[in-house]
């Protein structure tokens, strides 16, 4: 990583130094190793803090919509998965593809602090440290890129990211709904799902927007967390890269993920398989239609 | 604060009878906002509508809510009668309470409960419904038609004869288009140029329409009424106004190789041609491909045979704006290519041909003179098969899905047509199942097989191929359960057509919408089938669908009375109830531009301000002349930035949040 | 749980206004009925429902929701019902997905000629409803009237 990292810095100074571009997107270095947070490099100064370690999980993809207000150029170094999520936010026009230098990153893989914690990582294998994200891997190719920096990649058969919702539904609505219940009841609205996701990137979310009529800032009642976690699920519906970072960032650990794979699942069965993010100006399934669509009736059908 | 009044109908007994009108007014009184609540026998009378204009004045009502029949019956009614007492037309809601209360509950405690309701809901929505203006728009009286064939002539006569100016813009050197390569019509097997050409000098003569042949439309902007549209017209390097068409150019022409396209690549015509005696405008055009000065800068003898000093080597495409206030599509077809049919042997004989191809070997002015002669050599066929549905009805997904609706009867004109001049000619019709739904059409088919002899076979071609100086044609008899190979000297394809491909930049441009299978959508395919869903585009002859003559004429005349109709207005008034964009609240993302069916919103770079935001942004505008207020958009826009006039998201969540108190 | 005696289900149904809609008409003008629990929420097409009315009815005590547009084909703004048909598949799968039962949500495609079939889609779909008893899954207590 350390080498990546290097590889990177030299690049991101190189390209400043000949005026290419105006700053940099990276990770800073935190207090730790594994805290690392998204950030701005003005300079090559500044650039001193950037580092790129096992714990760069966040995707960097939604910080362009602001980059892309500011003056001049702003490289991004962009992993293989959030490289969908950056396609998508051009296609939607909410990055401005000209502003933005893309700096393809390779990704080993990204641990997740709440599994290493305490642990000595050279007892048993990466992947049992992983990010959740990480273990339904969408491959080492980048969808968008400037340039390309070389480097390890993950080495890892990806599970089926479908499997859990796969499991949900065979469950009876009673249990799906005791299991939902468990977990959106431990929702404590802090916008966190929200607020990192690079699809819900809305000036203002309806949620606060005290004239739309549904807004509401702390959930008074069960109908409010689901009603919060099913609108943002299907706003986002079509648009999902499956980034994993609603899930990745929930301080309370809820498996947000699991509502947006449903609706992957459900298009991609009833409608073609559809990544969202794989290519810039890509028409989402819910903004599209086939005449021959399966109507909901049937779709419907089978288990109670 | 709103003031709002309710006034329930009894409809007579209608309503009176199953529901108890008085308690339903009575209830409404304590509702928050309503200051005035009355019931009348007939709301809809000119006394009812008076008690209305009344009550409006003297309680000074910002709001109405009529409680009756269905507002499909009288919605326009009583905003009208709103309007006349001076409020806005915009300001009355109806609760229906007769059909879907009173005459569908029997028992009164039921019926008068839900007319509560529904009266609740509509003052709850009318309590949020806003003043709303009908804009007009300016209408420009003038049309473009698209494609110069049979149907935009028509389409064109129609209009000019109307008294306004239409502009035909026609892709090739001259107008008349497939019809001017037809041999004969069917089922009267009158001489297609008898017919057509007439026309076209009609067109050409009348002052009102401008033909701009060997041009193409390259953008349209703006909406209906109110159109703008680019138009490229293609280098021709000879002078249009100077030349008089006599061809001696064509005779001294060197260049003798290029395929003649309205023979259909039959035979080779010179660099410098005409299309077809009768082409309109009757001028000629340099082929920059096969030109010698063109391409060498060695030649130049037809500009020296030219009297007229009419060529132009150095001419350039000339590209021009113009404004219209209709257009029409009328784009017409081709034949499919048949290369994924190479069973039929197509690419392999010259003896093979299509029916379009066929059409010219039998026309007079076709390039065999009107002899019936076989391509490869020359000589006269003996027997020839017809294959029918080559590409059509395919559901393999190498053909068309879709019937292309002239084969049976053209072939059966072929047919006819062959016996009729070459007695000694046996001919022989492969077919699926013979469609003649038309006038005098199965008529016309009976005499090919009963009087002409043409003999029919029920069944499919699997392979046709050379043998020797022939052709074998295997084949089934569905009726006789044999399988045939018969020998043939010609074999005649009836493709499928499809629409030209110039229609589907088209569509985009003009955002109209299009099937699977890149026919142009109508506005409703029952009610509405010459119009375009985008308002002010109309659709005439085969671009919206497999059609004849007489049928494209029919709908050349329908689209042009349409767009008569619109041209005759001067203004145009908008439905208010259109979809509105909150700049401050857009995104920007495009989602709602995809699902529009009509084109009406649009982007542009705006600079917000709002509280604690000044900044450009990309924001979307609803251009409410176009917008016709479905509302699909506002389902797509996650932010709540786009929401529908007189359906508000508030509105419509009052409406359910009374419904379920 | 304790059930009211006269319990009735609360059905509101949005219909599209030139095909469901009329239908609806033309079920009251041919006098084929249908509960009063049903009332209808008039909308220029299904393309206009939004997921978020659908969740406010249920929040405010609706116990079954149903969408009624033209059929496939004859949209009057062509595609809007295509549109509606995509998005309620995807969302009434969802509300299932989060165990709501399904036959609390429908999606019915009624013509203006259709009056006997919206008839008997809301006899069959407060039937429906009615069995599953009241929506105690998406209710909002605040929204209840107190159990007398």
């Amino acid at each position: 990583m350390q080498g990546t990292a290097q590889l990177i810095l030299e690049r991101a100074r190189e390209l400043m130094q000949s005026g290419q571009i105006q700053r940099v997107l990276g990770w800073e270095k935190g207090e730790f190793e594994h805290d690392p947070t998204p950030a701005f490099f003005e300079s090559e100064e500044e650039l001193q803090n950037f580092c790129y370690n096992d714990y760069c999980g966040a995707n960097l993809s939604k910080y362009l919509i602001a980059a892309s207000k500011l003056e001049g150029k702003t490289l991004v170094c962009i992993k293989p998965c959030d490289s969908y999520s950056l396609n998508q936010l051009i296609t939607e026009h909410r990055v401005n593809r000209e502003k933005v230098f893309v700096l393809a990153v390779p990704c080993p893989g990204m641990l997740d602090p709440v599994k290493t914690e305490g642990k000595d990582l050279s007892q048993g294998e990466r992947k049992d440290y992983l990010l959740d994200k990480c273990l339904c891997c969408k491959g080492a190719e980048h969808k968008i890129a400037d340039e390309t920096i070389e480097g390890p990649s993950l080495d890892l058969a990806p599970e089926d990211r479908f499997a859990q919702v796969r499991e949900l539904e065979a469950l009876s609505p009673q249990e799906r709904f005791d299991f939902w219940r468990g977990e959106l009841s431990r929702c404590i609205r802090c916008n966190a799902c929200r607020n990192v996701c690079p699809a819900c990137s809305c000036v203002k979310c309806v949620f606060d927007n005290p004239n739309s009529g549904v807004s509401s800032k702390a959930s008074a009642d069960d109908f409010e967390e689901n009603m919060f976690h099913i609108i943002r699920a299907f706003h986002v519906a079509g648009r999902c890269t499956d980034c994993g970072e609603c899930s990745r960032v929930c301080p309370q650990r809820i498996p947000l993920h699991l509502l947006n794979r449903k609706f992957i699942a459900d298009i991609d069965e009833l409608y073609g398989e559809y990544q969202a993010g794989e290519e810039a100006e890509q028409r989402s399934p819910l903004v599209n239609y086939q005449t021959t669509d399966k109507e909901p009736s049937d779709a419907l059908k089978g288990r109670g | 604060m709103q003031r709002i009044g309710v006034f329930v109908c009894w409809c007579g007994s209608n309503i009176a009878g199953p529901v108890d009108v008085e308690r339903v007014a009575e209830a409404m009184k304590s509702v928050p906002g309503v200051v005035h609540s009355t019931t009348y026998q007939y709301m809809c009378s000119e006394v009812g509508q008076s008690r209305i204009m009344e009550a409006i004045k003297e309680h000074q009502l910002t709001g109405v809510v009529v409680c009756s029949c269905s507002p499909r019956m009288h919605e326009n009614t009583f905003r009208k009668t709103a309007q006349r007492a001076g409020l806005n037309p915009y300001m009355v809601e109806i609760a229906n309470i007769r059909e879907q209360c009173s005459w569908i509950h029997k028992d009164k405690e039921v019926g008068t409960q839900k007319a509560i309701v529904l009266a609740k809901a509509a003052v709850a929505k009318v309590m949020l419904n806003t003043p709303l203006q009908a804009g007009t728009s300016p209408v420009i009286k003038r049309a473009l038609v698209i494609g110069g064939g049979i149907a935009g002539i028509q389409t064109a006569l129609d209009i000019a004869d109307a008294g306004y100016e239409v502009d035909i813009v026609e892709k090739s050197p001259t107008i008349g288009g497939r019809m001017a390569q037809l041999d004969k019509t069917f089922p009267t097997l009158d001489c297609s140029a008898c017919i057509l050409t007439p026309k076209m000098v009609d067109a050409a003569q009348n002052e009102k329409i401008d033909i701009i042949s060997y041009a193409q439309v390259e953008k349209v902007s703006g909406f209906v009424g109110n159109f703008t549209v680019t138009i490229r017209k293609k280098a021709r390097f000879v002078d249009e106004l100077k030349c008089t068409g006599c061809g001696a150019c064509m005779e001294k022409c060197p260049s003798k190789k290029g395929k003649n396209e309205f023979n259909m690549g039959l035979n080779n015509r010179t660099a410098i041609y005409i299309p077809f005696a009768q082409a309109i405008p009757n001028v000629a055009v340099i082929d920059p491909e096969q030109c010698l000065k063109l391409k060498t800068g060695k030649c130049g003898l037809c500009e020296r045979v030219c009297s007229a000093g009419a060529i132009n080597y150095k001419q350039e495409d000339e590209v021009f704006e113009r404004q219209y206030g209709a257009i029409v599509a009328a784009t017409g077809f081709k034949p499919i290519d048949l290369d994924a049919f190479d069973e039929y042997g197509y690419s392999q004989s010259k003896d093979v041909v299509t029916s379009l191809e066929f059409e010219r070997i039998m026309n007079a002015a076709g390039p065999t003179g009107g002899q019936l002669v076989r391509p490869s050599d020359g000589k006269h066929p003996h027997e020839i098969v017809f294959i029918q549905c080559v590409g059509s009805r395919d559901t393999s997904g190498c053909g068309k899905p879709y019937c292309s609706k002239i084969c049976c009867m053209y072939t059966a004109k072929h047919a006819m047509l062959v016996r009729d001049k070459y007695p000694d000619v046996n001919v022989h019709v492969f077919y699926i199942d013979v469609r003649t739904p038309g006038k005098n059409f199965d008529e016309f088919y009976r005499r090919a097989v009963e009087q002409y002899g043409v003999d029919y076979i029920k069944g499919m071609v699997g392979k046709v191929f050379p043998e020797g100086d022939k052709l074998i044609v295997q084949g089934s008899d569905l009726i006789n359960g044999k399988q045939l190979a018969l020998q043939a000297d010609m074999v005649v394809l009836a493709a499928a057509i499809e629409p030209d491909p110039s229609a589907r930049k088209l569509a985009t441009m003009l955002t109209a919408s299009m099937d699977t299978n890149d026919f142009f959508t109508e506005a409703h395919p029952k009610l509405r089938p010459v119009e375009s869903p985008t308002a002010g585009v109309f659709l005439s002859g085969v671009c919206q669908g497999p059609k004849d003559i007489p049928e494209t004429v029919a709908q050349a005349g329908a689209a042009a009375s349409k767009v008569i109709g619109l041209l005759a207005k001067d203004h145009l008034v908008t439905n208010p109830c259109v979809a509105q964009s909150n700049e401050l609240l857009c995104n920007g993302c495009s989602q709602c531009e995809r699902v529009c069916p009509y084109g009406a919103i649009s982007y542009v770079e705006k600079e917000i301000r709002g509280p604690g935001v000044r900044e450009v942004r990309r924001v979307a505008q609803v251009n409410p002349a176009v917008c016709q207020g479905c509302g699909a958009c506002t389902v797509t826009c996650p932010s709540g930035a786009m929401d529908l006039q007189g359906f508000s998201n508030l509105q419509i969540m009052a409406e359910v949040d009374a419904i379920c108190k | 749980m304790q059930v009211r005696q006269d319990w009735k289900p609360k059905i509101v149904a949005f219909c599209c206004n030139w095909c469901s809609y009329a239908g609806a008409d033309l079920a009251g003008s041919s006098r084929r009925s249908y509960p009063a629990d049903v009332k209808i929420i008039r909308v220029p097409c299904s393309c206009r429902v939004n997921p978020l009315f659908i969740l406010r009815a249920f929040q405010r005590g609706a116990d079954g929701v149903i969408i009624c547009g033209c059929h496939p084909g004859d949209c009057h703004y062509t595609s809007g019902n295509y549109y509606a048909r995509r998005r309620m598949t995807l969302l009434f799968k969802m509300l299932e997905y989060l165990g709501i039962e399904k036959g609390r949500t429908r999606v019915e495609w009624v013509s203006a000629a259709e009056g006997a079939k919206f008839s008997s889609v809301m006899n069959d779909f407060v039937q429906t409803v009615t069995a599953l008893g009241e929506n105690v899954k998406l209710e909002d207590l605040r929204c209840k009237e107190p159990l007398n």
